[in-house]
Parts: C-alpha cells; sequence; structure tokens
C-alpha cells in the first residue's frame, strides 16, 4: 500500500505540490493526470524516494520513506520498477546488459539464469533478439520497451509508469498501453501510470486521479472521471482550452 | 544548478560541502569494497592507459625546456654539470605532480563531468537509483579509485621520462658529461623528492575524480548544463591543485625534508 500524506514541495519561488493526499491499495492500477507540468512527475519521484519533500510524509506498505538514508531508501526501491519518461537506458551497455542491470548487481544469479530471464522479460515486450544492440540503435518505442522489460525483470511489486506513451506514435503509444496492462494482469503488481493522454487513462486505469493546482483535485473510477461535470475535469479530458489561454 | 542562492559565498562554501560529503561517501564504498571490479580496470585503462601520450609529451617537453633554460643561467657559473639534478627535483618535487595533474584534470576531469552530467540530464543516474544502485558505488567509487592508482604512476612516469629527455638534451644537444651529469643527478635528488611528488598526485588524484564526479552528478539541465559542468570541473580541479599545492609542499617540507 502506498500513502502520501499533505505533501509539499516547492522549487525555488514554485509551489508545486501543495498538500498532496493519496492512498493506493495493493494490487491497484492508478492512473495520475494532469496539464504539463502540474507536477505528477514530481510526485512519482516522491513515492519512489528521488525528490525529497519540503514537508508531509510517503509511506509504502507503513514504512515512511521521507528522512530515510540513501542507503536504506535503495533496499525499499527494490520493490519499485519504474519506466522513466525517456526509457532512461544506460547508453554504454547493450540491451541485455541494461535489462539484466539489477540481476547482475546483486550476484545471487548465474550469468547463464540472468541471461534466460532477460531473454524471457525481452520476449514479453516483443523485443527477442535484440540483445546485442546499444540503445542507440533502437526507436522511441522499442528503447520505451526495453525500459519496460527493465522495470518488470526482477518482479517488483510497484512499477511507476512515467509519461509512458508521450511522443510516441498511435499504434505504437497503443502496444505499450497493452504492455502495462499485461505486466499489471501477469505479474499483480501495483502500478502508477503518470500520463496527459486520455486514451491511455481510459485503458491502463482501475482508478484516475487528477492532480490540479498542486493538489489531487478528483478521485474516481475512469468511467466517472469522462462523465464529470466538473469545470476542470471536463476541460482536461475533452481536451477544450481556456478561452483566456487563447489570447496572444 | 538548481540549487543556487542570490548568495554566491553561500553556493560556494555549500559545494565544497558537497563535494566533501561525496569524497567521504565513496571513499566509505572503496573500503567497503561495493564497487566492481570491471568498472575499476575500466576506469585504470580510460585514465591510466588513454592518457599516456598527453603524459609523456608534458613530462618529455618539460624535462628538455628546463635542461635548456637552466643550462643558459648554469653555464654563466659554469656548473653546466649541475642540470639535470635541478631538472629533477623540480620535476620531482613540483612539476612532475603538478603538470601531469593538470593534464589529466583537462583530459580525464572533464571526461568524467561530462559523462556523468548527460547520465543526469537523461536520468541515468535516477535510473541506476530506482534499480538500487548506489550511483556513488557505481560511479564515483571506481573512479576515485582508479584515479588514485593511475595518477601517481603517470606522474612517476612523466617524471622517468622528462629525466631521459633532459639528459638527451643536455647530452647531445648541449655536449655535456653524461657521467657528471648523472652522478650530480643521483647525489642531489633525495628519495623524499620522489616521495613528495607521488604523495601530491595521490592527493591531486582526490581533487580532481571528486570534483568531476561531483560537478557532473550536480549539472543543469540540458547541453548547457553539461557544457557548464565540463568547463567548471576543469577549472575547479585545476585551482585546487595550484592552491593545494602549495599547503601540501609546506606540509611535506616539514615532514619529509627537513627531516633528512
Amino acid at each position: 500500500m502506498i500513502e502520501v500524506i499533505q505533501l509539499h514541495k516547492h522549487f525555488g519561488q514554485q509551489h508545486v505540490l501543495r498538500g498532496v493526499d493519496l492512498r493506493i491499495e495493493e494490487g491497484e492500477s492508478v492512473v495520475i493526470i494532469g496539464g504539463s507540468g502540474c507536477g505528477k512527475s514530481v510526485l512519482l519521484r516522491h513515492i519512489i524516494g528521488l525528490v525529497s519533500s519540503d514537508s508531509g510524509d510517503v509511506k509504502i506498505n507503513g514504512q515512511s520513506i521521507v528522512g530515510l538514508p540513501e542507503r536504506e531508501l535503495i533496499k525499499v526501491r527494490r520493490k519499485f520498477g519504474m519506466l522513466f519518461q525517456g526509457a532512461a537506458l544506460f547508453d554504454s551497455l547493450t540491451v541485455e546488459e541494461n535489462v539484466g542491470f539489477l540481476l547482475e548487481r546483486e550476484q545471487t544469479m548465474s550469468p547463464s539464469a540472468i541471461r534466460e530471464i532477460v531473454a524471457e522479460a525481452l520476449e514479453l515486450v516483443d523485443l527477442s533478439g535484440t540483445q546485442a544492440k546499444k540503445p542507440a540503435e533502437l526507436s522511441g518505442g522499442m528503447k520505451k520497451r526495453v525500459g519496460l522489460a527493465r522495470a518488470i525483470v526482477y518482479k517488483p511489486e510497484i512499477i511507476l509508469y512515467d509519461e509512458p506513451t508521450t511522443g510516441l506514435d498511435p499504434v505504437v503509444a497503443d502496444s505499450i498501453d497493452q504492455l502495462v496492462v499485461k505486466m499489471r494482469d501477469q505479474l499483480n503488481c501495483t502500478s502508477i501510470v503518470v500520463t496527459h493522454d486520455t486514451r491511455s487513462m481510459r485503458r491502463v486505469g482501475n482508478r484516475v486521479m487528477m492532480l490540479h493546482n498542486g493538489v489531487i483535485h478528483a478521485n474516481d473510477v475512469p468511467e466517472e472521471i469522462f462523465k464529470s461535470t466538473d469545470p476542470v475535469v471536463h476541460k482536461f479530458v475533452n481536451g477544450i482550452a481556456d478561452p483566456k489561454d487563447l489570447e496572444f | 544548478m538548481g540549487r543556487s542562492s542570490d548568495n554566491p559565498l553561500k553556493d560556494a562554501l555549500a559545494n565544497v560541502g558537497r563535494t566533501t560529503v561525496l569524497f567521504f561517501e565513496a571513499f566509505r564504498s572503496i573500503a567497503a569494497m561495493r564497487f566492481r571490479m570491471r568498472d575499476l580496470l575500466d576506469q585504470i585503462h580510460f585514465i591510466g592507459v588513454k592518457s599516456q601520450s598527453v603524459v609523456l609529451l608534458t613530462g618529455a617537453f618539460t624535462g628538455m625546456v628546463m635542461c635548456a633554460q637552466f643550462y643558459i643561467q648554469f653555464h654563466k657559473v659554469k656548473m653546466d654539470n649541475a642540470v639535470m639534478s635541478v631538472v629533477s627535483v623540480a620535476m620531482a618535487r613540483e612539476l612532475g605532480a603538478v603538470l601531469t595533474s593538470l593534464m589529466i584534470a583537462g583530459r580525464v576531469g572533464a571526461a568524467m563531468a561530462a559523462q556523468l552530467g548527460t547520465m543526469k540530464v537523461t536520468e541515468q543516474i535516477d535510473a541506476l537509483r530506482t534499480l538500487a544502485t548506489s550511483p556513488v558505488d557505481y560511479l564515483v567509487a571506481p573512479r576515485l579509485l582508479g584515479m588514485f592508482i593511475s595518477l601517481p604512476l603517470l606522474t612517476a612516469e612523466a617524471i622517468a621520462i622528462s629525466l631521459v629527455s633532459g639528459m638527451s638534451v643536455a647530452v647531445f644537444l648541449l655536449g655535456l658529461d653524461p657521467v657528471f651529469l648523472w652522478n650530480n643527478m643521483v647525489f642531489y635528488t633525495w628519495s623524499a623528492d620522489i616521495w613528495m611528488g607521488l604523495i601530491k598526485a595521490f592527493i591531486f588524484a582526490g581533487i580532481i575524480a571528486t570534483i568531476a564526479c561531483h560537478k557532473g552528478m550536480h549539472c543543469g539541465q540540458g547541453a548547457e548544463g553539461v557544457g557548464r559542468a565540463t568547463t567548471e570541473a576543469v577549472v575547479s580541479a585545476s585551482i585546487c591543485i595550484l592552491v593545494s599545492n602549495f599547503f601540501v609542499t609546506l606540509i611535506l617540507n616539514k615532514l619529509l625534508i627537513y627531516q633528512e
């Protein structure tokens, strides 16, 4: 279970998170939506302990991770897998070394066992046979899928997706969405997907939270979010710009 | 840098503090052997083997120039055969370590800051942390230890090549007697002089690797941030080498030279 309690974060003068409260149960698939720059990715980074908050608390299975030393955080992060917006593959390593990175670091498996597990993970994301390639040789969609394979290869309890479909064409975006659903169903893990893609939101989420003005503005199942009459939610899910924003 | 305030002094002190903390974290990681041997060997290859041409050229031409310059002055007082002893002592105690370190700060320090900076802006350092891996163990510790091992060896190599090249100039170009040159050089160069150069190189190794890694890991966004981190790494490391050289010299003079 993930709990975020009254989380505040400033970047300089900008008050990005203004008391975020949320609770995600084990096995849930939650989509966090919101406009560009509203703090979705910052919230995700707080959940995995990559950013320290100004105040508030983040609890993972009841354990507070705020203020934990880096070495303690590393143990907590072992429960997580994360897909970054730009995939964040290690460009000096091959696809196989990227995907098997954590398994190789832990040194609890033989190299042949790691190779086998990596091959299975790559098959799951439809990238068999790409083991020897370097990230620079892959397309954007392939990089995201390798990033996904790297995030799921050690079977984490919680997977975080930071804008998994941003910058991809609709067909590749659809394949990533299907993979997210496949991971959720096959690994039975908790998923948190940060996106502003409303198509993705409908496909992958059991529950949708909308971040607006630094707080969780709406929290409901996708169908209700799409039917919402709240002006902020309605404008966002239907992609309607505020006339004031159109004044040049 | 994302963390800069309006007070440059406060920023500078915070930077020194963070760099010092990074050094001790990396040192703890080395002591606990949390790095991979393969990464260490890669770093020794990158720092030591790939810097050969730079170090050999620096050492050789410094030795030759010093020999030619000192000869002019020494010739006036008929002490031609003492030329190589001065070259030797100067290279062993000062120039070998300082010049090699400045060259390595330019070649390796810049590369380290650029590599880590690029990893930072492309979220690869965050990815490491999400994969339950400490960036200090994986990135900083092998670089620091690789530098600790390589730089004293490169310094010794620069000193040796400067003596060979200086001696060549003295014998073949200036026509001096090699036996007198050699005997004077060996007589006036103490083991303490060599130790001084190697200890300095060891200290400068820590300065270069820690500053370069810190600048890279805390660089600003985008290509501009990486560029600035690279420049700052070279400039800061070079200034720290020159300033610390003075204080290290005072301390080592007290500890090594005056003892003999």
